[in-house]
């Protein structure tokens, strides 16, 4: 007996994010280019969810649609001069087009004959406690979870260095 | 119809397309990453389609998930401080601006 997705919130989904992400291609303004990314990074966290993992769909929200949203429209505010330049060109390219429609012409001709077909959603639902149960357990994922804070710190700390004003 | 692997292969294929135009054609550094970000997001629903399909009791996509998306944050904050370094040197954030290192 297998669980089914609801599809009219897929497809709800689906759709948000496919206009967010055109939005944020085709839109003048580069700083509404940053607010469709914000949709996406919300959208994406709704089918995180989707797909049962509420722990990641929880870190999406925080992380990327609270954070990293807001770091990079400070970015393109620090480096607008003049409230003009936040207009630019749609910097359409045939040959980028070419190549992404390949891409994705590819890639689902590949999904559609996998071999094994239309997998259904299986019953047996990931349980948010065994989830952070495995994640934290030193036979589990314990130590790459405290190097992948390692690296985050270097990552932290070598951004603070780059960005610091030059003392002459 | 059933909603199954192949819908949400194929959402994640559209997006990940989406992101490797908006890489290859925008001319604003900043948009760049963001593009990169659209397809960090494709790969982490791909990750999460396959551990709720494929391996829903072990859940090893998840996890992967996690890492991809502690990578990408730090990706996406050096790339932010080495474009806002940039821009201090030079007032100057395009991609074609940026030949110092040409050789």
């Amino acid at each position: 007996m297998a669980e089914s997705v609801n599809i009219v919130a897929f497809f709800i989904l689906a759709v948000f994010i496919v206009i967010g992400a055109i939005g944020m291609l085709c839109t003048k303004n580069i700083i509404h280019s940053g607010f469709w990314l914000l949709e996406v990074s919300v959208v994406a966290a709704a089918i995180y969810y989707l797909l049962g993992a509420d722990y990641i769909a929880l870190v999406q929200l925080l992380v990327y649609a609270g954070a990293v949203s807001v770091i990079i429209i400070f970015s393109i505010m620090i480096t607008l001069r003049r409230r003009e330049d936040a207009t630019r060109s749609r910097d359409f390219s045939p040959l980028a087009l070419v190549v992404a429609i390949m891409f994705c012409a590819l890639t689902i001709a590949v999904i559609c004959i996998l071999p094994t077909g239309n997998i259904l959603m299986p019953d047996s639902a990931p349980d948010f406690m065994t989830f952070s149960l495995k994640l934290f357990s030193p036979d589990g994922w314990a130590l790459p979870f405290e190097l992948a804070s390692v690296v985050l710190t270097v990552a932290l700390v070598g951004a603070v260095w780059w960005s610091r004003k030059e003392n002459k | 119809m059933e909603i199954g692997l192949t819908a949400f292969l194929i959402l994640s294929a559209i997006l990940f397309s989406l992101g490797i135009y908006g890489a290859l054609s925008k001319k604003s550094a900043i948009q760049v990453l963001m593009s990169l970000e659209l397809m960090a997001i494709a790969v982490n629903i791909n990750l999460l389609t396959f551990s709720r399909f494929v391996t829903p009791v072990t859940m090893d996509g998840q996890f992967f998930a996690i890492f991809a998306m502690v990578i990408s944050a730090a990706e996406i904050g050096l790339g932010l401080a080495l474009i806002v370094a940039i821009y201090q040197k030079s007032h100057k954030s395009e991609v074609d601006d940026f030949t110092e290192l040409k050789g």
